[in-house]
C-alpha cells in the first residue's frame, strides 16, 4: 500500500468525525496563530525601531551624562537626573576633537503650545543649527532655524506633524504665530510624519534653538549631546576621544553610544523578547499536540474492530501505523495552516496599532513544528494500533 | 509449573481428518494451541491433523468451546500454533512473522464472519475494495474488481450503500464479495448464517456453494447440522480433538431449497 492510499484513508476517517477533528485541531490552530502573531509583532517592532534609528544616519554618537554601562553602584553613578551636561561641554567637544560634522547639544522639556483656542501638550526638542544633520525628521515645508537664530535665541520654531495638525488643521503653519508657555513664537517650518507608535510619538514635538529653549524652560542642562563623525569608520575612535575628553569633569558618568551599539542593544533585547514570546506560544502548541495524542488514543480504542478487520484482510503493521500517523499529522498540519492564516490575518488587522511583520522563518518554523508535533504525538497511538492482535481486535465490541 | 509446553493426554483416541481426494491446499500437522493464562493453561487444540483439498467444501462442527474458532484462526493465518505445522500450498506458515502472515492472508484467504465485520462508515464498494488496497491494486482496476465481486453476489445496485442501510443478508453478501474479490484459494466462513433469518441463511449458503462451483475451496465453521449438510465433508471437533470425519451423502443444494420455499417462508 502506498502513501497516497494511507492519506486517503486518513482523510476519510477525519472527515467522518468532523466536529472532533476540528476541536482537536483547535489546540494547534491557537498555538500556531499565537506564534505567528507574537513573532510578527516582535519582528515588526524591532524593524520599526531599527528603521527609525537608521533613518538618522550611520555615523552618529550619543553622549549621555551618566554611567549607563557600568551597571551602577559607583558613587555619583546612575540616572539622568544625577548629572547633566552644559552647552560648554558640547563646545569643548567641537573645539578639541577633529573630524566631526556636527555637535548638537540637545535640551528637552515638556511644554504646552497654543494657538487661539487650540492647545496641545508637547515636548520641546532643542538643538543648534546643525540639528538637521542628526535628526531624522524631514521638512514638509519651511526651513530649519539657522546659526544666527541660535546665536540670538530667536523665537522661531519648527513643528512636528502632530503639533502642526493639531494647531493648524488643514493649513500651512509657516509664517503663523503660536504661543508656548505664554510666549509668542513664529513658525518657520514643519516636518513630515515619522510614525513610531511604540517609541513615543516622534511627531508630537516642537523644534527650536537651544538658546531659546534655555530661556523658555529656565534650564541650562543639556540632556544629551549628539555628535556626527565625518567618517563612519572613525566612529569608535571618536567615541573613545570624547570619553577621554570628558573624563576629567564627569569621571565615569559619561557614556557614548554609537548608533551601531544602540542598534545592537535594541536588537538583542527585542530579539530575546520575540523568542520568549514565541516560546510561550510554542508551549500552547505543545498542549495542542497532547490534545492530538489524547484523541488519537481514544480513536484507536474506538476503532479496534476496524483495525482487526483491516488486519484480517491483509493490512500489515506498517499500513496501520502509517494510517494513524498520517491522521495525526493531517490534524496538526491542517491546524498549522489554519493557524498560520489566522495569525497572519491577526497581524494584518492590528498593524495600524502595533507594527507587525510576518517573516518566512516564523511561518516555516510554525509549519514544521506543527508537523513535528503531529508525528511526535501521533506515533505512540499509531504504534499501539499497529500492534493490536487481529483476533482480539475482531472480538472487540 | 507445567506451562503450555506439554499437552496432557485426554481419553478418546484422536482421528486424522485427512479423507479428501485430490490436491491438498492446506494441511495441519499435529497442531496444538494452548493459551497460557498464568494460573491455568487452556488447551484449545490438542494435535489436530486436517487436510483441506483443493476445491472442496468442508464443514467444521463441534460444540461450543471445542476449538472451532481457534482452528479457523490458525487455518486463516490470523494466529500461529503453539506446536505442530501448518502448510498452505507448499509453504510452512507456522512461524511466519505477523507481516508475512498478513500478506499470506491477503493473497490466500477470504474471511466471512458471523457478525459481518464490515467497516461502518464505509460504502459497500469501498468495503469490498479493502483487501485490494492492501495488495496494491489501485485506481479504476480496483473499483472495477470490487464492482464485479458485488455483482456476483447480486448487489450491483447497492454499491454506495453503507452497512447500516443494508439488511443482514445483504451485509453478509457484501462480506462474501470482500472475501472473493482477491480470488483467494480458500474462503473461511465462521458461523456465516448465525445472525441471519432462514431465507438469508440459505442465500448465503447458495453463494458459498456458487464459490465452490467456481473452484474456490470453502470451509464453513458451524454448529448447525443443516448448514453443515450443504458441504461435502464434515469434520467434528470436541475438546480440541478431531473426533469424527464424515462424507455427506445427501448434500443439500441451497438453490433448490430457495426455489422450494414458499413466499411466506421466504419473508418470515
Ligand atoms: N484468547 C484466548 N485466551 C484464552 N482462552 C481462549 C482464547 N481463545 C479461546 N480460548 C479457549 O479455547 C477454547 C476453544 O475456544 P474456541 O476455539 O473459541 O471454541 P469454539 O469456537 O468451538 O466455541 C475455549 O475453552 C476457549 O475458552
Ligand atoms: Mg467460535
Amino acid at each position: 500500500m502506498n502513501v497516497f492510499e494511507s492519506i486517503r484513508i486518513a482523510f476519510r476517517a477525519l472527515n467522518a468525525n468532523k466536529a472532533r477533528s476540528i476541536l482537536t485541531m483547535l489546540g494547534v490552530i491557537i498555538g500556531v496563530a499565537a506564534v505567528i502573531l507574537l513573532v510578527a509583532i516582535g519582528t515588526g517592532v524591532q524593524g520599526d525601531i531599527t528603521g527609525q534609528i537608521e533613518g538618522i544616519g550611520s555615523n552618529l554618537l550619543f553622549v549621555f551624562p551618566a554611567d549607563l554601562e557600568g551597571g551602577g553602584g559607583g558613587p555619583g553613578g546612575g540616572g539622568f537626573g544625577g548629572t547633566a551636561f552644559a552647552v560648554e561641554d558640547a563646545a569643548l567637544i567641537e573645539r578639541r576633537i577633529e573630524g566631526l560634522d556636527a555637535v548638537v547639544p540637545v535640551i528637552e522639556g515638556p511644554a504646552t503650545a497654543e494657538r487661539g483656542n487650540r492647545s496641545i501638550k508637547t515636548v520641546i526638542s532643542a538643538g543648534n543649527e546643525d540639528v538637521d544633520e542628526v535628526f531624522a525628521a524631514e521638512l514638509a515645508g519651511g526651513r530649519n532655524y539657522n546659526a544666527s537664530e541660535v546665536q540670538a535665541g530667536a523665537r522661531v520654531v519648527g513643528l512636528g506633524s502632530t503639533v502642526a495638525e493639531e494647531l493648524f488643521p488643514g493649513q500651512d503653519p509657516v509664517g503663523e504665530e503660536i504661543t508656548i508657555e505664554g510666549q509668542r513664537f513664529v513658525v518657520i517650518g514643519h516636518t513630515e510624519p515619522q510614525g513610531g507608535a511604540l517609541t513615543g510619538d516622534q511627531d508630537n514635538q516642537i523644534y527650536m534653538p537651544y538658546t531659546t529653549a534655555q530661556r523658555l524652560l529656565g534650564t541650562r542642562d543639556v540632556g544629551i549631546i549628539i555628535v556626527k563623525a565625518s567618517d563612519p569608520e572613525e566612529v569608535d575612535l571618536k567615541s573613545a576621544q570624547i570619553t577621554r575628553l570628558l573624563r576629567p569633569k564627569f569621571g565615569d558618568n559619561v557614556t557614548v553610544f554609537s548608533q551601531e551599539q544602540t542598534l545592537a542593544l535594541l536588537s538583542t533585547i527585542l530579539g530575546t523578547l520575540t523568542f520568549m514570546l514565541a516560546g510561550i506560544a510554542g508551549i500552547s502548541l505543545l498542549v495542542g499536540g497532547i490534545g492530538i495524542m489524547n484523541i488519537m488514543l481514544v480513536s484507536v480504542t474506538e476503532r479496534t474492530r476496524e483495525i482487526g478487520i483491516r488486519k484480517a484482510v491483509g493490512a500489515r503493521t506498517y499500513d496501520i501505523m502509517s494510517q494513524f500517523v498520517i491522521e495525526a499529522v493531517a490534524l496538526s498540519v491542517a491546524g498549522g495552516v489554519i493557524g498560520i492564516a489566522l495569525g497572519a490575518l491577526g497581524a494584518w488587522a492590528i498593524d495600524s496599532l502595533v507594527p507587525t511583520q510576518i517573516t518566512w522563518w516564523a511561518v516555516a518554523m510554525a509549519f514544521l513544528f506543527a508537523g513535528a508535533v503531529g508525528i511526535f504525538f501521533g506515533v505512540y497511538p499509531a504504534w499501539r494500533a499497529s500492534r493490536l492482535d487481529p483476533i482480539e481486535a475482531l472480538r472487540y465490541e | 509449573m507445567s506451562g503450555c509446553d506439554d499437552t496432557p493426554d485426554i481419553p478418546g483416541s484422536p482421528v486424522e481428518a485427512t479423507g479428501c481426494g485430490g490436491d491438498v491446499v492446506l494441511e495441519t500437522i499435529d497442531v496444538s494451541k494452548c493459551y497460557d493464562l498464568g494460573e491455568i493453561q487452556v488447551h484449545a487444540l490438542r494435535g489436530v491433523d486436517l487436510r483441506i483439498c483443493d476445491g472442496e467444501m468442508l464443514a467444521i462442527m463441534g460444540p461450543s468451546g471445542s476449538g472451532k474458532s481457534t482452528l479457523m484462526h490458525l487455518i486463516g493465518m490470523l494466529d500461529t500454533p503453539t506446536s505442530g505445522r501448518i502448510i498452505v500450498g507448499d509453504q510452512d506458515v507456522s512461524d511466519l512473522s505477523p507481516n508475512r502472515l498478513a500478506a499470506m492472508r491477503n493473497k490466500e484467504i477470504g474471511f466471512v464472519f458471523q457478525s459481518f465485520n464490515l467497516l461502518a462508515r464505509t460504502s459497500a464498494l469501498v468495503n469490498v475494495e479493502l483487501p485490494l488496497i492492501y495488495s496494491g491494486v489501485t485506481g479504476g482496476k480496483r473499483s472495477q474488481r470490487a464492482k464485479d465481486a458485488l455483482e456476483r453476489v447480486g448487489l450491483e445496485h447497492r454499491l454506495g450503500h453503507y452497512p447500516s442501510q443494508l439488511s443482514g443478508g445483504q451485509q453478509q453478501r457484501v462480506a462474501i464479495a470482500r472475501a472473493l474479490v482477491t480470488e483467494p484459494s480458500i474462503v473461511l466462513a465462521d458461523e456465516p448464517t448465525g445472525n441471519l433469518d432462514t431465507y438469508s441463511g440459505i442465500e448465503v449458503m447458495m453463494m458459498l456453494q456458487d464459490l465452490q462451483a467456481h473452484g474456490i475451496t470453502v470451509v464453513v465453521v458451524t454448529h448447525d447440522e443443516d448448514i453443515a449438510r450443504h458441504c461435502e465433508r464434515i469434520v467434528r471437533l470436541r475438546d480440541g480433538h478431531v473426533i469424527d470425519e464424515e462424507i455427506v451423502a445427501d448434500r443439500l443444494i441451497a438453490e433448490q431449497e430457495a426455489q422450494e420455499m414458499t413466499p411466506e417462508e421466504a419473508w418470515e
